[in-house]
Formats: structure tokens, sequence, C-alpha cells
């Protein structure tokens, strides 16, 4: 290595020390320090026993609310995290199309999104209140049941996806600015071929929005796997089965894998557990940005104008 | 990015409704008809929120629905208040969220200038680890994190920085891994020229990140300022794991006690939102060119 080479890497690892320092006090002690507890018996008042991988197959074999915990991730994910690409797309086409007035109705879109994740959660346990929301009052109007959102079982998870879907601002940001730097060139060369409105959404626009769409595909799939605060005010509306003051919802409709996974380290230390239980969703985050990755080559189109 | 604002953007909505015979102001009252409709859909919870503040209790509870109450009940807020202490959460929330915004302004620039602004051998190695913890969900290293925090004493209201320091610090060590990259990004796109020239001169590196290239960033850092201080004020796991007392809370872990607390309420409980929203409704009206332009950078090809 040179002379001059030596000093880059001098000036580049000190520039680099305070995430380097960081990288190994906040994530790679801990790391280590979690795949350890994950195979002991910890309850923080004594010290960890070794204890093999009875945590991760207890979990995986016999706890039946890991069943519940995965099953209520799973539901959330597969429907907040496509709709919400849908609902986002549609509100940035709808907003590219020559708008007068973009930046009002862009704002409105855009500040649900904003609104805390607390206030936002207890303003949708109002709106979702049986007797009185908002919504059933709307459905009473149209002549619909009233639907009992926060205390049938059957209905908090879509209870929790729709206010979900209020938030999806961020997004329609986002795939705006993909839309505009879509070259007006290839419309006008559609055009001339006589493609119509939808042979050029679907032919041009979409195609060339997916990078837009794979990252937000990757991003939401992350974040809806570790739903916690939404689920943890809304769930505490209905009286958990889990006991203990709990936020799990009616026969814990709403216990997430965060919600479990955080009920069994501060609530019943079993910290042991919690730590396999958090390798096994780091290990799902991970095969499923994998897998989303592999398909992206499929679907996705880069740099193509 | 500034033309974002700027203009409206080109669609070909309008030409391609003419070509098949669709009148154009048809074509156009459907669309405004339907953006009209979905922002009304969009605006109704908040709209809902203020007004069930101000309801006097019946009037909650009744069919058909009060959309103005009659009279309003401002006491509602004043009630509420006496039972939500807002001043002394918000006042706790700017005790975390200014320090967390300096360090992170601080470090996540500073190392991205490590990972862009010199070349240094194995740099995009190191830059693709940064990248990969963005993967790690924080449930991996919450619970080692947890026992550091209270084995050095760092937890409970007693300990030096009234027990914020496991939310403050970590902020002084990079600032995040989405932080660096936004940075980075940023620090990118300013020709490489100008360093050279610096370094002709004579001028070290660290200079030239405090004196050129930092000026230069400020419409990244102002993004990054922005979405750290919502992020703190958003933040539920990490204070409802590190604060012990009532007096620590910040207004998300406030509401979510005053919930607890009061949930019945719901004109109280509307109140509460409202005040704890409003702050942030506010900061968007200020700053909503680097809201849009912030989130657009966030979004950009992977």
């Amino acid at each position: 290595m040179s002379r001059a080479q030596r000093q880059k890497l001098k000036w580049g690892l000190i520039f680099i020390s305070p995430w380097l320092a960081g990288f190994i006090i906040l994530t790679l002690y801990p790391m280590g320090a979690s795949l350890y507890y994950s195979f002991t018996d910890y309850d923080v008042l004594r010290p960890p026993v070794w204890v093999g991988a009875q945590n991760y197959t207890v979990f995986l074999t016999q706890d039946n609310l890991a069943f519940t915990a995965i099953y209520n991730t799973l539901f959330y994910a597969a429907f907040s995290v496509p709709l919400g690409i849908l609902v986002s797309v549609t509100l940035a086409l709808l907003l590219n199309a020559r708008v007068k007035g973009l930046a009002v109705f862009r704002g409105i879109f855009f500040v649900p999104s904003i609104v805390p994740v607390v206030a936002s959660a207890v303003l949708w346990v109002w709106l979702f209140s049986s007797r009185s929301g908002l919504i059933n009052l709307g459905l009473q109007a149209i002549g619909l049941p009233k639907v009992a959102w926060l205390s049938d079982p059957a209905w908090t998870k879509p209870a929790l996806i729709i206010m979900s879907l209020w938030s999806v601002g961020g997004s329609v940001v986002i795939y705006l600015a993909g839309l505009q730097d879509i070259p007006q060139s290839l419309y006008e060369a559609a055009m001339i071929d006589g493609a119509n409105t939808w042979q050029q959404v679907s032919r041009i626009t979409l195609p060339l929005l997916t990078p837009q769409i794979f990252f937000q595909l990757v991003l939401g799939l992350i974040g809806a796997f570790q739903v916690f605060a939404q689920a943890f005010i809304l769930g505490s509306i209905g009286g958990g089965a889990l006991g203990m003051g709990s936020e799990a919802g009616p026969a814990n409709s709403l216990l997430f894998y965060s919600l479990y996974l955080y009920l069994n380290a501060f609530r019943f230390f079993r910290m042991g557990y919690a730590s396999a239980m958090a390798w096994l969703l780091f290990l799902i985050t991970f095969v499923s940005t994998l897998i989303v990755l592999r398909s992206s080559r499929q679907w996705v189109h880069y740099g193509g104008v | 990015m500034g033309r974002l604002l700027a203009t409206a953007p080109h669609s070909r909505l309008p030409a391609s409704h003419r070509r098949h015979g669709v009148p154009h102001y048809a074509g156009r009252a459907l669309l405004y008809g339907t953006l009209v409709f979905l922002s009304v859909v969009f605006l109704v919870p908040l709209f809902w929120m203020v007004t069930s503040a101000l309801k006097p209790q019946p009037q909650l509870f009744v069919w058909p629905p009060v959309w103005i109450p009659d009279p309003p009940q401002w006491q509602n807020f004043g009630e509420a208040l006496t039972l939500f202490p807002f001043g002394s959460y918000i006042a706790n929330t700017l005790y975390i969220s200014i320090p967390c915004v300096v360090g992170t302004v601080l470090t996540s620039s500073f190392t991205a200038y490590g990972f862009s602004r010199i070349d240094w051998p194995g740099r995009d190695k190191v830059f693709a680890v940064v990248l990969s913890t963005l993967m790690l969900p924080f449930a991996v290293t919450m619970i080692p994190l947890y026992l550091v925090w209270r084995n050095i004493g760092l937890i409970g209201i007693e300990t030096p920085l009234r027990g914020f320091g496991p939310l403050i610090l970590p902020m002084f060590l990079g600032g995040g891994a989405f932080n660096i990259f936004l940075c980075r990004q940023f620090f990118m796109t300013i020709p490489q020229e100008l360093s050279e020239a610096a370094r002709m001169d004579g001028c070290s590196e660290l200079r030239i990140y405090w004196q050129i290239i930092l000026p230069l960033a400020r419409p990244v850092l102002a993004t990054i300022s922005l979405f750290t201080f919502l992020g703190t004020w958003n933040d539920f796991l990490g204070p409802l794991i590190y604060l012990t007392s009532i007096d620590q809370f910040t207004v998300s872990i406030g509401l979510r006690q005053f919930q607890f607390e009061h949930g019945s309420r719901y004109d109280y409980m509307m109140a509460a939102s409202t005040v704890t929203t409003l702050p942030i409704i506010a900061l968007f009206f200020f700053a909503q060119r680097t809201f849009i332009q912030g989130i657009t950078l966030t979004g950009i090809k992977a």
C-alpha cells in the first residue's frame, strides 16, 4: 500500500469512527449477546442457564401463542403491504394527471402519515368504536350492519389494516416523484402508435415505477413484520386473553410477533425465550427480503430510459 | 428536485381521453371528483378528532352524528390538560429530541464523509455492512442493549441525563444507517474537484468536511433533522422500555398512559390527541418543502 493510500485509509477510518464505535457497541456486541441468551434460560435476576436449542424448539413446536403471533403478523403483512402499494400508486397516478392545486391534494394525502402513531391509534379506536364510532355511523347511514371492529376477533386485523392505509402518504410522495421522472417522449411515442390510456399506464408508467415499488415493498415488509405501537393501542381495547393488562386484543387477535416478543421480554422476563424469538424474526425478515430481491430480477425495470 | 414543487407534472390523461371521444371536460370532472372525494376520506378522521374534542359528552354518541359541536366545549381542552400533563411531556420530548437531532446531524454527516469523499481501500464493502444493518430488527439488539444500559446505571429518572441516556447517546454514534445513507447519497453528488482544489491549497480533510461539504449539504441535513425530530416525537417502543417514571414520559408514551387511565372519555382523548398532533401539523405547514423533498430523497431508486 502506498503512502497516499495509507493516508486515505487513515482518514477514512477517522471519519467512519463514530459509526464504527456504534456498530461494535450497539450492534455487534448485542447481536452476540442475544444469540447467546437465545440458548439460555434467563430471567435477569439469576445468571443465564444454558438450555441448548430448547427455546427454539418450544417456540416452534409447543407454543400455541407463537403460532397465533406468526399467523397474525403474516396476515397483517399480506394485506397491509400490497393494499398500501395499490392505494398509494393509485393516488400518485391521479395526482400525476396535470392536476391544478397539486400541492394541496398532495398535502392532504400526506398529512395523516405524519400524525404521531399513538395519536393516530387513539383516534382510530374512537373511529372504530362499535356504538358511536364514525365508521359504524357511516355503515348505518348506507344501511349496512354495524361491525364490532375492536371486540370481534375477526375484525380487529382488518381494522388495523384500514388504519394503516390512512398513512400511506409518504409512499404517495415517493411514487409521484418517480412518475415525474418518466420522460414525456415515451408517452408521445406511444400515442403516435395509438396506445390508449390503460395501455400507457400498464406498458410505460407501471414498469418504470417498479424500482420505487420494489423499494417500498422491501421497507413495507420489514416494517409490517415489526408492527407494534398501533397494535398495542388498539389491542388494549377489546380485552386481551393473555392477562396482566394485556394488549393482545380479543382472543389474542392482535398478538403480533413484536408484541409477543416484548411481553415475553419485559413482562414475563423470559429474556432467553424472547431472544430466540428475535433471531427467528431476523431470519424471517432476511429470507423474505432475499425472496423479494431474487424475484425483482423478473419484474423490476432499471434505467430502461 | 425543486421543480417537484414548482410545476405541475406532465400527464397524458386528457389527451388520451380526447382520442377516445370522451369529452375533455368530462374526464377532468371525473378526475377532480375522485380527488375531492378521496381528500374528504383522508381528512374526515382529523376533522372528527378535533370536533369530538369540542363536543359536550352527549353529542358524542347521538344519531345522526353532530358535525359541528353546539356549543363548542373549549373547556374540554383545559380539563383534559389538567389530567394530561402535556407541558411536562413536551419538555421531556424536547430534552430527548434536541440532543438526538444534534448528534444525528453531526455524526451521520461525519461518517458519510468517510464513505463518500475519501476513497480508501475496502470502503464500499464496509458501506455494504452499514446498509445491511437496516434489515436487522430492533428486537435482536433490544434485550442486550437494555441490560447494558441498566448495568451501567443509565435507566431511571435519578440517573445521569435523567434516564434519557439510552434514547440519546446512540444517536451520537453514527445517527443510524439510514441517515448515513442519505448523507452519503447527497455528498456523492458534490463534485470531487471541489475537494481536490481544497486539498491542493493544503486544506485538511476535517476542514473540507466542516467548511465546504457541510454548508453545501444543508438540504439533506434539514431533512435528517426533521425526520429525527419526528422520530423522537413518534417513538413508542424505545421510551416504553427505557422510561420508568411518568415524570420522564414523552408525548407518545404520555398519550398511551392517558388512554390507559381515561380511555372511555373520548372527548378528553381527542383533545389530548389533538394537542399531540397539532405541533406536527404546524411543523408541516412551516417546513412543507423540506418534508416533501426529504420524503422524495428517502425514496430514491435503491
